[in-house]
């Protein structure tokens, strides 16, 4: 086990690099600093001088990936690659364009971010997976296919439609809870039960409707022929049988975003006006931000990958059958 | 002539695809065991009839790509200069919905803006009232005849649209039964959309139907207009996911070894970024590219057509991996099947191994992962237009339409017409593509044969 979780944390070394490369080309090689500067300035203060400037202040101004200039090992650190790029493997992500530090951004803003994005992920899972049962108990009868009929319905409405609208009837309709905002501590409650509930609502239709795609497809097997052979009731061969053995397809799905939780939400975020992580990349999109925007993406993938060998482990735990070598 | 015709790159593009489309219909119509399952597509209702109104769709995106640009009055003799507009046929097929611009917000079927402004009533007083509408409903002198106006319109147009319903059945069964061969169901929906629209088009010369947004443009156009924006963007993407995901899938898993490696590198870093992150970073990086060089955009319509394709090209950059595992792992399945092995063994090449025996056996999975990607990326489109990271803000789509309706959500009472408009196509469109899209896949996967065949 040990030794299965070096070798992948070793194999995902390379992928980062791979990311690394590609972030480091997009930002630097297609455009090159001059022009993030000049975009930056905007048309009417662009002088060469301050171009430097910015450059300068930045520490844009060193060359890309070898600096002749420099004497010994500095003849690569000394680099904007080695500086900029390179450096996100320790999680040393420099500082924004307004000179806040990015890392200790990332590091407060991951709270609001999980405070929305948790309870969101473990009530909809909750949810998506009693209505997919609900459909597969029901499966073939006129209940089941309403059921699949809202579900294309749901999934066809666009989410930003769920957030608009539940924004429009709940906050201001009806006045239950603030439009937008947050607030850390007991007082959180009010802002983030709207989002939380529209995050929820957002994806009801695609995920039952998949999750039930799973259920039917354990449900057509020997074994829970066997069991209801045994005698036993419907209700026992779909919680104890059918959903332990579908757990492998759901944790499949399920487990890799788990560590994706901490980047928060984009579109609910900036919609709610959540201090979070999610709000934060859409900010630094808005603004151009190019070192936040290439921060997350590192951050991102590191998740991503997280949540590859997450998925893994958490074979084991379900199906003993699994070993990790 | 007074106009030429003017390509954009999206709708060579279109024309691309569309050809593409021709050439595979053609040959897939001289191959009863390639027709098979699309008979069984056509078999289902409710598969015919969202084709029914995609193509409806289709037609509006077609008409809207073929543009061209009218020659200006000349001045002296010095030869014909074209204006810099680009129109398209759409547009002036439904000229005065284009061209009847009021001041600003007005409700749907209003006669008056939506804002009080201080006109001069009759004897000349100033006042503070509602202005009476340029356009919309000014063939009324009396606006307490709207109502009945409004019914008598649609009912006139609802009836013509009725009659070419029927017409058109007629003329093509050639009686007005619907007996064998003929779709109830699909019968009934020609006659209702024919009826509708025929209703919409005979209000929507004198009202604006939809209300008009914040410059007084009707909204009806501009949902019509939107149609292109997200067709394209549900199609054109295709053209970079399949031969990427379609050639290194394959490959990957026939050849194996260093070749399956290098492929499975490639796309595990690009799918561990997030996709947002990673359309926004490229986004940024190629809209920089473009204002850089603006000069070789010398009209706007060139500069937000270039960003609508790099867009695509971007979205298909980043969505060819799903596809290209899915790929990979049928070919490593199919490779171990004993007429692979008998084909080796003749000596046959892998190279004509790969395109006789092993991409018409995966062409299934190709299509319906293509119909079914094509409803999310038109609802993408309108995700990452609000993000800032979608089409030029100067290009009509449903995503831009969100974004400045959004911004009066506030105001008293509220505009809700262009949000409702918007999501109400969005919904038709995207709806019509999934339920299109199951019926696709329930008739090509082999596995759901005869087992989910009714969900």
């Amino acid at each position: 086990m040990l030794a299965y979780l070096i070798r992948r944390i070793l194999y995902a070394v390379p992928i980062l690099i791979g990311v690394n490369l590609l972030t480091f080309a997009l930002f630097f090689v297609v455009n090159t600093p001059d022009d993030m500067a000049r975009m930056q300035l905007g048309i009417k203060r662009v002088t060469p001088e301050a171009i430097e400037k910015w450059k300068q202040q930045r520490g844009y101004d060193k060359p890309l990936l070898i600096n002749s200039a420099a004497g010994g090992t500095d003849k690569l650190t000394d680099t904007i690659f080695w500086q900029k790029s390179a450096s996100m493997f320790v999680f040393d992500f420099g500082y924004s364009d307004d000179g806040r530090s990015i890392g200790r951004e990332i590091a407060k803003r991951m709270g609001p971010s999980l405070a929305i994005a948790l309870p969101t992920f473990l009530i909809g899972l909750i949810v998506y997976v009693s209505f997919a049962l609900l459909m597969t108990m029901f499966r073939a009868t006129a209940l089941d296919m309403a059921g699949v009929a809202l579900c294309v319905l749901l999934m066809s409405i666009s989410g930003l439609f769920y957030i608009i609208g539940g924004q429009f009837v709940v906050s201001k309709l009806w006045h239950l809870v603030p439009i937008s905002g947050y607030a850390g501590g007991a007082d959180s409650f009010k802002f983030v039960v709207l989002p939380i509930l529209i995050g929820v609502a957002g994806s009801i239709g695609s995920s039952s409707r998949w999750y039930r795609t799973i259920f039917l497809e354990e449900i057509g097997k020997d074994y829970v022929r066997t069991a209801r052979a045994k005698g036993l009731s419907e209700l026992r061969v779909l919680f104890t049988h059918v959903l332990k053995n579908a757990m492998i397809p759901i944790l499949t799905g399920v487990v890799v975003v788990i560590p994706l939780l901490f980047m928060g939400s984009l579109l609910t975020e900036s919609f709610f006006g959540i201090p979070g992580l999610g709000s934060y990349t859409i900010d630094a999109i808005n603004a151009q931000d190019f070192s936040v925007v290439r921060a997350m993406v590192f951050l991102g993938s590191v998740l991503y990958i997280v949540g590859l060998i997450l998925t893994d482990i958490s074979y084991t735990v379900v199906d003993p059958r699994v070993r990790l070598q | 002539m007074n106009f030429i015709p003017f390509i954009l790159w999206s709708d060579a593009l279109v024309f691309l695809l569309l050809a593409a489309g021709g050439v595979a219909a053609w040959y897939v119509r001289r191959r009863e065991h390639l027709l098979l399952p699309w008979r069984r597509v056509a078999r289902s209702g409710v598969a015919m009839v969202s084709l029914l109104v995609l193509s409806l769709f289709l037609l509006v995106g077609f008409l809207d790509t073929l543009h061209y640009r009218s020659a200006l009055p000349q001045t002296n003799g010095s030869g014909k200069v074209y204006s810099p507009e680009v129109l398209s046929v759409f547009d002036s097929l439904v000229g005065p919905l284009r061209t009847h611009t009021e001041k600003t917000y007005s409700e749907p079927f209003a006669l008056v803006l939506y804002a009080k402004e201080s006109i001069s009533d009759a004897q000349g007083n100033i006042v503070r009232d509602y202005p009476r509408l340029q356009y919309g409903g000014a063939h009324l002198s009396d606006a307490s005849r709207r109502d009945a106006d409004v019914v008598k319109r649609a009912l006139v147009g609802g009836g013509l649209g009725l009659l070419v319903g029927l017409l058109s059945f007629y003329l093509t069964h050639g009686t007005l039964r619907c007996t064998s061969g003929c779709d109830r169901g699909v019968f009934i929906a020609t006659l209702i959309l024919t009826t509708f629209i025929g209703a919409i088009a005979n209000l929507a010369i004198v009202y604006h139907v939809l209300g008009t947004d914040k410059v007084g443009q009707d909204v009806l156009y501009l949902s019509l207009k939107s149609i292109r924006t997200g067709l394209i963007i549900g199609t054109v993407t295709t053209l970079v996911t399949l031969p990427l995901a379609l050639f290194l899938g394959v490959a990957a898993g026939y050849f194996r070894g260093w070749v399956d490696d290098i492929i499975q590198y490639i796309y595990t870093v690009l799918s561990s970024i997030p996709s947002v992150l990673l359309i926004a970073a490229m986004v940024l990086m190629m809209q920089l590219f473009i204002d850089k060089h603006a000069d070789w955009f010398d009209l706007a319509a060139l500069r937000a057509d270039a960003r609508l394709v790099v867009l695509c090209l971007i979205l298909g950059l980043t969505s060819w991996t799903g596809l290209c595992r899915l790929l990979r792992g049928e070919t490593l399945k199919l490779r171990e099947m004993e007429y692979i092995q008998a084909a080796q063994s003749f000596g046959v090449s892998s190279l004509r191994i790969l395109t006789r025996h092993i991409m018409p056996n995966v062409m299934h999975i190709i299509l319906i992962a293509l119909v079914m990607d094509f409803s999310a990326l038109v609802l993408a489109e309108a995700v990452l237009s609000y993000v800032g990271v979608g089409v030029d803000p100067s290009m009509i789509s449903f995503g831009t339409m969100i974004n400045a309706a959004r911004l009066e959500m506030g105001r008293e009472p509220m505009v809700w017409w262009a949000l409702a408009a918007a999501f109400g196509f969005m919904l038709v469109l995207v709806l019509a593509a999934n339920l299109f899209a199951d019926a696709v896949r329930d008739a090509f996967d082999p596995r759901l044969n005869g087992t989910e065949s009714k969900a």
